[in-house]
């Protein structure tokens, strides 16, 4: 394990980098299952894969630095029979190739286990053709497609068996900037279905991956000036839980929603598309509204209110009240 | 001119210092084709990029060394470029299609006067115009915003293309990776380009023969690499990426009637011994101990 993968106490909270868990599952499930295999685009430093390829040399498939052909050869090796977790960096794996996501996993139903290492704009001074923001909108916009966002070590671990034998096509995130382990031992992860961390009347504050954490600080932040918020852990985007979201527009009146991805298309445009034509409610929808300006991930959150206080303020502001003091 | 590009800041609005424009500034070297005011450039350069890393913290010191001696002999002994006028049009276009070695762009386009040397310091600094990969809209000098492998050869395709169609004698120059010639765009560029006869087109593969986790020859082999260029119908030559004579010889020298692929042999963290042909340099940051080392070695 690297310094960049140890564990980080941030304050008090210590916080990890969900590679570490993605990994040690792959390996478990590698070491049951021969048909367990990674591609990769030499990126296998950057997927944390180097164990794997120690333990299972051949099952790594290194194709070079050609995410089409990465993504194609997933296709293939799901079409032998294997099942292939395709680990890249997300921006060049969703962006570069886009189409054989589309046509190859998709739209062939190869159950290929597509891995967006370091999404987000988790590689934040190296800019945006980096950031790994635009994956939910292109995504999101392919049919048959699973997306998920774990939001922990435990849940990556849960995601991960879970697609292994899922039989179809998934994207999945996998967290680089380090997140608390906000879902406790016992909770279990179920694909498709949304868990609520906090119940409340008033507001509901919808997010996704890092921004999940912040959501649950805004929403103790709110409780103390008498706003009760009700915080979902949106972990698959796709399939969206409609039940879930829709119960919430009817108890809470008002949603905000939160991802570190663009503000077009992702979270916020799912629950709006949502909600707009079964229970309209008002929502405010937080996300990166442009190519971002240089500065590392933690500086870049903040710059974009995509942080507590940015949550907490779209709370306030759906509620039609002030920060008190 | 450099383009602002403005987001919302809604928790920043007004504070914060005033945003780093950068403009040309009389040049620390001037262009030169004697080979001992090259070497001394390029040492230069190599400094510059061993402390812009250190202050970062962060960059990709092992590509910055392989590729300095072939943009220094670029910048300062090839390209029809102004800094004063970085958009004049007839300019020679150049592209650093591995556009992770941008703190060696940066510290060439700096000591040819683009900008000031002193701006290189804000590298990966928040709201820095210097990002971690250039940045068209902020940088004068830089003429694609690279980053992803695979990009820098179509573009510089295309403004072959657009210099032939317009009738103009300037030329293009792509450096690519060795390691980003895995990407098959490059090869679906190189067939059009062959295709094409750009005589104007020359590319620069920058030949560490290393990637990012292993060496290219055991990742994905490229070898035989210049046949593989001869048979999309370009001319390719091999030549010593560290000797800045031979560089601008066969940079200054306009081909035939293909477009000209020169391999440059080089070595990833060349002039530092610690890093000198190593994979773990690709983007590791040196120690505090490690930076004067380097700079001690690099002054000699
Ligand atoms: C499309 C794409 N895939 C992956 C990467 C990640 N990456 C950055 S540098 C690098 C290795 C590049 O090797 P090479 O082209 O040989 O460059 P050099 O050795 O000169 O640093 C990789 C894989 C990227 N930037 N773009
Ligand atoms: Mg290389």
């Amino acid at each position: 394990m690297s310094a960049a993968e140890a564990p980080r106490v941030a304050g008090s909270v210590e916080t990890f980098d969900c590679r570490v868990a993605f990994a040690d599952e792959v390996i478990k499930l590698a070491r049951a299952d021969e048909r367990i295999v990674v591609v990769c685009n030499d990126s296998v430093g950057s997927s944390n894969m180097g164990a794997f390829q120690k333990e299972f040399p051949d099952r790594l498939v290194n194709v070079g630095i050609a995410e089409q052909n990465m993504v194609g050869v997933g296709a293939g090796l799901a079409n032998a029979g294997m099942i292939p977790f395709v680990c890249a960096a997300g921006p060049f794996l969703t962006g570069r190739a886009t189409e054989q996501i589309k046509a190859d996993c998709a739209y062939s139903q190869y159950p290929v286990v597509l891995c967006g290492m370091s999404p987000g704009m988790a590689y934040g001074e190296l800019g945006p053709t980096h950031h790994s923001i635009e994956d939910f909108a292109w995504m999101r916009a392919i049919a048959e497609l699973t997306i998920m966002a774990p939001v922990d070590p435990a849940e990556t671990r849960q995601a991960v068996q879970w697609a292994a034998q899922a039989g179809k096509p998934v994207y999945m995130r996998v967290a680089r900037f380090k997140v608390p382990a906000v879902t406790g031992a016992e909770h279990k992860w179920e694909p498709g279905k949304i868990s609520t961390l906090r119940d409340g009347g008033d507001v509901t504050l919808a997010a996704i991956g890092t921004m999940v954490s912040r959501a649950i600080e805004a929403a103790d932040l709110l409780a103390r000036e008498g706003i009760a918020a009700r915080v979902l852990n949106v972990s698959t985007l796709k399939p969206l839980d409609e039940e879930t979201i829709l119960k919430a527009a009817r108890e809470t009146g008002r949603i905000v929603t939160a991802e570190e991805a663009v503000s077009t298309g992702g979270l916020g445009g799912a629950i709006a598309e949502l909600v707009s034509q079964h229970h309209p409610v008002p929502m405010r929808i937080l996300g990166v509204p442009g190519f971002a300006p240089t500065g590392d991930t933690q500086f870049l959150l903040d710059h974009f209110g995509l942080n507590v206080e940015g949550l907490a303020k779209a709370a306030r502001d759906l509620m039609g009240t002030r920060s008190r003091p | 001119m450099a383009v602002e590009h403005r987001i919302a800041t809604p928790h920043r609005e007004g504070s914060g210092p005033a945003p780093l424009i950068l403009r040309a500034v009389t040049p620390t070297f001037q262009p030169t084709t004697v080979e001992e005011d090259l070497r001394k450039i390029a040492a230069t350069v190599r400094l510059k990029i061993v402390k812009t890393i250190a202050l970062a913290g962060l960059g990709h010191v092992g590509g910055d060394l392989s590729v300095t001696d072939i943009l220094t002999a670029l910048y300062f002994a090839v390209l029809d470029v102004d800094p004063a006028d970085p958009t004049k049009p007839e300019r020679d276009r150049f592209i650093l299609s591995k556009g992770h070695c941008a703190a060696a762009f940066y510290s060439v386009l700096a000591l040819r006067g683009f900008f000031d040397p002193e701006a290189v310091d804000t590298f990966m600094k928040p709201l820095s115009p210097l990002n971690g990969h250039p940045n068209r809209r902020k940088i004068p000098g830089v003429e694609a915003n690279t980053g992803p492998l695979g990009h820098g050869l179509p573009i510089g395709l295309g403004a072959a293309i657009g210099a032939k169609l317009s009738g103009q004698s300037w030329r293009t120059f792509v450096v690519v990776g060795d390691g980003e010639l895995q990407e098959g765009s490059n090869w679906e560029a190189a067939m059009a380009a062959g295709h094409r006869g750009l005589d104007n087109l020359t590319v620069i593969v920058d030949r560490n023969r290393f990637q990012q986790g292993a060496g290219t020859e055991a990742t994905n082999r490229l070898e035989p690499l210049a046949d593989k260029f001869r048979a999309f119908g370009w001319d390719a030559v091999d030549v010593d990426g560290h000797d800045v004579a031979a560089l601008h010889v066969l940079l200054a020298a306009k081909g035939g009637d293909k477009p000209r692929a020169i391999i440059a042999k080089t070595y990833k963290g060349r002039g530092v011994s610690f890093m000198e042909n190593l994979v773990d340099w690709h983007h590791k940051v040196p120690s505090a101990e490690q930076v004067e080392i380097a700079l001690k070695e690099l002054t000699r």
